[in-house]
Formats: C-alpha cells, sequence, structure tokens
C-alpha cells in the first residue's frame, strides 16, 4: 500500500477545500440557514408536531443529509473531473498508486469534507431549534457513510462526465429531485398510500429516514433496512469503480 | 551495455480502430539518451503513453528495469518520471506545493533538500512560491520537468520537452539533460527538432506510421547515411568540364564560378585528393574550398519518404 500517495492526493484535495473555503463551506451553511429561516420559522410554526418533534426540529437531519449529499456528489466529481480536464491526470495514471490508493485519496477527501460540513451544518441549525441526538454513533455511523457512498457517486460522474454540462446534470436532474423527494422536509407516512409506495423506489428516503431516527427514534422505515439498503448502495458504486479501474474506462485509452 | 526498457512485439488499436502501433520491438539501454524521431501522428506520444502506464497496451509486452508494467507496475513506474507534450499544469497551486506533491504520489519520503536542488537546477528557486498561473510557458515546462525528477527517477522520458521554447531555454535544457545523463539518468525524448537529437543522442529510432523504421548509434548513422559535399570557389570562370575530371561527376554552377563534389565519409577512399591533383593538372585554380555534411534532418526525410 503506497500510503505516502494517498496522503499525497488527500491533501492536495483537502488544500483545494481551504483554497475555496467560500464556496466549500460558507455558500452551504448560508443556503442551509436560509432553509431553516423559511421552512423552520416563517412556516414551520404553522405547522403541527409530527410524531411529537416540531417542524423546525424535524427537518434537521433532512437538512444536514440533503447538504451532505449534493455536496459529497459535487466535491467528488469535480475533484477528479478536474484532473480530466486540465490533463494533470497524467501524473496520477503514469504514478506507481493502485486504483484504491486514487479512490481513498479522492473520496477520502471528497468525504472528509462534506462530513466537516455536515456538523458545521448541525451546529449551524443548533442556533435556530433546540437539538437532542439520541444515538450519536449512529447518527456519525450514518453520516459518514452518506458521505462516503456519494463520494464514491460523484467519483464515478466525474469518471463519467466528459464536458461540464454532464458533471451538473446528474446532480441537478437526479438527486437534488430525489433528495426533495425523499422526505427531507415531509415524513413519508404523510403522504397517501399510492405515493408512499413510489416513494419507497426513492434511495435516499431510507438515508433521512435512517439518520432522523438516530436524532428523534422516529422512521419512516425500519432501521435495518435504512442500514442495509444504504450498504448495498455504497456496494453497487465500489463494483462500478471496481469496473472502471478494470476497463480503464474514460480514464486510459 | 543491458537494457533498462525492452518492448517486445507491441501493437496498440485504440477503440476507434486505428492501429497507432505496430509490432513494435525496442530495447532502451541503461544510461543512454535516446530520441525518438517520427513525424506527427508516428506513433511516438502512443508508445510513451503505454510505457509510462497512461494507455493500455493491445498485444505485447513492455518491461521496465526487468518489471512487466502491467503485472508489475508500482515498480515499473517508480522508475519513470514522465514530462508530457502539453502543457499539463495546475492552476493555483505553488510551484514547490505542486513539485512536492509529485514526490509524494511517487511514494517517497519527504525531501526538501532534494526538491530544492531540482529547482534550483531548472533555474525555478526563485519562483518557488508563485501560483503556477503566474509563470511563463517556458517556466511552466521546467515546472513540468521539476515534477518528474522529485522522485529521483532513473528513467526520464520527455516528449517534445523544447517545443515552443525559446532558444536561449532549449539550449538551457539540453544543459540539464547533460547533467542527468551525467548522474546516470536515461533519457529518452522525442523531438521535431533534429537538431535536438543530432545535438544530445547516443541512439536514434525513427518511428513513422505505427513502426520503427530504424534503430541506430548516431554516430553510426550519420556515418552511413552522411554524405559530404566539397565546395570549390574558382579564381576564374570555367566555360566547361576538361574530360580528365568526367569520374568525378562534379557540379559547375554559379555561372561558371563554384564546382561542387559530392562523396560519400563512408567510403574508404574519398577521391579528394585525386580530384585536387587532377584540378591542379587541368590547371583549375581555386580561392576559396568548404564542406558540408548532410544534417541528420535530411537523413530523416529521406527514410520517411522511402517508409511512405
Amino acid at each position: 500500500m503506497n500510503l505516502t500517495a494517498i496522503r499525497a492526493i488527500y491533501l492536495f484535495e483537502m488544500a483545494r477545500t481551504w483554497r475555496t473555503l467560500l464556496q466549500s463551506i460558507v455558500s452551504p451553511v448560508i443556503s442551509t440557514s436560509l432553509y431553516f429561516v423559511v421552512f423552520g420559522a416563517a412556516i414551520g410554526s404553522r405547522i403541527s408536531e409530527i410524531q411529537g418533534v416540531s417542524y423546525g426540529t424535524f427537518i434537521v437531519p433532512g437538512l444536514v443529509m440533503l447538504s451532505v449529499l449534493t455536496q459529497s456528489i459535487s466535491n467528488a466529481s469535480f475533484g477528479i473531473y478536474f484532473p480530466k480536464f486540465v490533463g494533470t491526470i497524467y501524473e496520477i495514471l503514469s504514478a506507481p498508486v493502485s486504483y484504491f490508493e486514487i479512490v481513498i485519496g479522492y473520496v477520502g477527501a471528497a468525504a472528509t469534507k462534506s462530513i466537516l460540513l455536515g456538523l458545521i451544518i448541525l451546529g449551524t441549525a443548533g442556533l435556530f431549534v433546540p437539538l437532542h441526538i439520541h444515538h450519536p454513533f449512529w447518527m456519525l455511523a450514518f453520516l459518514v457513510l452518506t458521505a462516503v457512498t456519494f463520494s464514491l457517486l460523484g467519483f464515478i460522474i466525474g469518471i463519467w462526465a466528459d464536458n461540464f454540462e454532464k458533471l451538473q446534470a446528474i446532480p441537478l436532474l437526479v438527486v437534488t429531485p430525489l433528495t426533495f423527494l425523499g422526505g427531507s422536509f415531509y415524513s413519508v407516512n404523510m403522504l397517501p398510500s399510492g405515493w408512499r409506495t413510489l416513494t419507497l423506489f426513492n434511495p435516499v428516503v431510507y438515508l433521512i429516514s435512517g439518520f432522523r431516527w438516530s436524532f428523534y427514534e422516529i422512521a419512516d422505515v425500519s432501521l435495518g433496512v435504512s442500514v442495509g439498503l444504504t450498504l448495498a448502495f455504497l456496494a453497487i458504486c465500489l463494483v462500478t469503480i471496481w469496473w472502471i479501474f478494470k476497463t480503464g474506462y474514460r480514464l486510459r485509452n | 551495455m543491458s537494457s533498462i526498457i525492452s518492448v517486445t512485439h507491441l501493437s496498440k488499436t485504440y477503440g476507434s480502430g486505428f492501429t497507432a502501433l505496430k509490432d513494435v520491438s525496442l530495447d532502451i539501454r541503461r544510461g543512454e539518451i535516446f530520441a525518438l524521431l517520427g513525424p506527427n501522428g508516428a506513433g511516438k506520444t502512443t508508445l510513451i503513453s503505454i510505457i509510462c502506464g497512461i494507455a493500455n497496451l493491445s498485444t505485447g509486452k513492455v518491461s521496465v528495469g526487468g518489471h512487466d508494467i502491467n503485472t508489475d507496475y508500482r515498480a515499473a513506474r517508480s522508475l519513470i518520471g514522465l514530462v508530457p507534450q502539453e502543457l499539463h499544469t495546475d492552476a493555483f497551486e505553488t510551484v514547490w506545493a505542486t513539485v512536492s506533491f509529485s514526490r509524494g504520489l511517487f511514494g517517497k519520503p519527504k525531501n526538501p533538500a532534494h526538491i530544492e536542488k531540482v529547482l534550483k537546477d531548472l533555474s525555478l528557486w526563485d519562483k518557488k512560491d508563485s501560483r503556477i498561473i503566474e509563470l511563463s510557458g517556458g517556466m511552466k515546462r521546467r515546472v513540468m520537468i521539476a515534477k518528474a525528477l522529485s522522485h529521483e527517477p532513473q528513467i526520464l522520458f520527455l516528449d517534445e520537452p523544447t517545443a515552443g521554447v525559446d532558444v536561449e531555454l532549449r539550449k538551457g535544457m539540453w544543459e540539464v539533460i547533460g547533467r542527468l545523463r551525467d548522474a546516470g539518468v536515461t533519457v529518452i525524448l522525442t523531438t521535431h527538432y533534429i537538431e535536438e537529437a543530432e545535438q544530445m543522442a547516443d541512439r536514434i529510432g525513427v518511428i513513422n506510421k505505427g513502426e520503427i523504421i530504424l534503430i541506430e548509434e548516431k554516430a553510426t548513422l550519420m556515418r552511413q547515411l552522411g554524405r559530404k559535399q566539397l565546395t570549390l570557389q574558382l579564381q576564374e570562370r570555367l566555360a566547361a568540364l576538361p574530360a580528365t575530371l568526367e569520374p568525378y561527376r562534379l557540379i559547375l554552377d554559379d555561372d561558371g564560378m563554384r564546382l561542387t563534389y559530392n562523396y560519400d565519409t563512408q567510403g574508404e577512399r574519398t577521391g579528394i585528393t585525386a580530384l585536387l591533383g587532377d584540378l591542379s593538372n587541368a590547371g583549375i585554380r581555386f580561392k576559396d574550398l568548404s564542406t558540408t555534411q548532410n544534417s541528420l534532418e535530411d537523413i530523416f526525410v529521406s527514410l520517411v519518404r522511402r517508409s511512405a
């Protein structure tokens, strides 16, 4: 294992975060705060409690997940797309590193960023509504699992994309709608049964449900199903990346 | 001399169906400077990309330092520093950060003294804290060389190292390459500037349309294919060549004021002594004489034409 190389890639990527602090951390925090102001304070006060939790508090886990998901994808996809775009990928490909090490470096950095971001947003939320986390371990486990899984997905998108439009397309057209419809702002149980069944095909539902359970012990689906499906999604991403490097898809001609 | 890179029956066909390399076999000797010449699209960059791990091979075998590039890629790649043709650099990193990153990427522990030496050798030391975006094209080229040298490679690939670089900088680059060779580094360069190969290389390979059409010691190549010309500026106009000089196949031009004699440096006898004697006998006197040798460029052009 070329640990020095992993460290080099990881630190290189993290350096990019600090350089673009405003874009990486500050802007997601501001947009999340705006959600709290609008949904938590302005509209939330007119919405009744959901399963014993005030609406403002109820949406906290969903909002954290919303940011972690989108930021994981955008960090990781940009991280690998950019060297491809400017050509510096030649150095990564010619270095004595295995694909596993490349993935740990890039995905590790992207996941670290979004975990930090998730925790910052959580702290920000604490300023608006009272927070109590019943299962801190599970909360962290879901945060890390989600950050890693969606950073892997972002990495795949970054390799697949051969222009900036494609890089934006998946997050914008697929991930954001899935997240909004995945129960960030409501309980899936509030939907009519037909829509509820349809919603259960949305993988984001399981992430948000599990994550919310770790806070308030209320869930749309059982914890086991949440963990199981998240792990399954992680496995799919890993297999896809294994295939990409095995075939050299869009990396090695 | 033992070989450090061994390419055997290497072929490369891209997904589009284009065959970039056809059954290429090539051995690079340890410590030599090998120049790979070829017109645009001949397959030079593809060959380098495969050896360095950027492109996959279709068939054949490549080993570097005795390590197969596929099964033992770590050992193979750690011996190689690559300077690609295009200026691929990060924009917002500092010179120091990007060169240090390369060293880490190749698994080498930190060594600021080595990075300092590399940057000083390439006259980049005073730019170490500059962001790459602020540097000129020539400096960016040197940053890429610094990145390639950061991990102390035994083999350095330079793909068109002096393309678009001014004359002074090009000479500076040749000096750097000369010093590397003295330090025992094997250098493989591709170039369009035949002068560069002529100046620096120990051996020369010519590739055209994906096939190696020649590999030869530079000196031998120059000798084998090199022809020389003797030009005599006459003191008086000569209307026609006397019959005694016919065997020399002289060319009389410049309105009868210039005689040109082509001879082969490879031949045991060049015929110059006899020619000068016969000229004297014929009463032809000259005021100046010069010889010119065919350049590698002439040789190269004739080779590529022949294989086309």
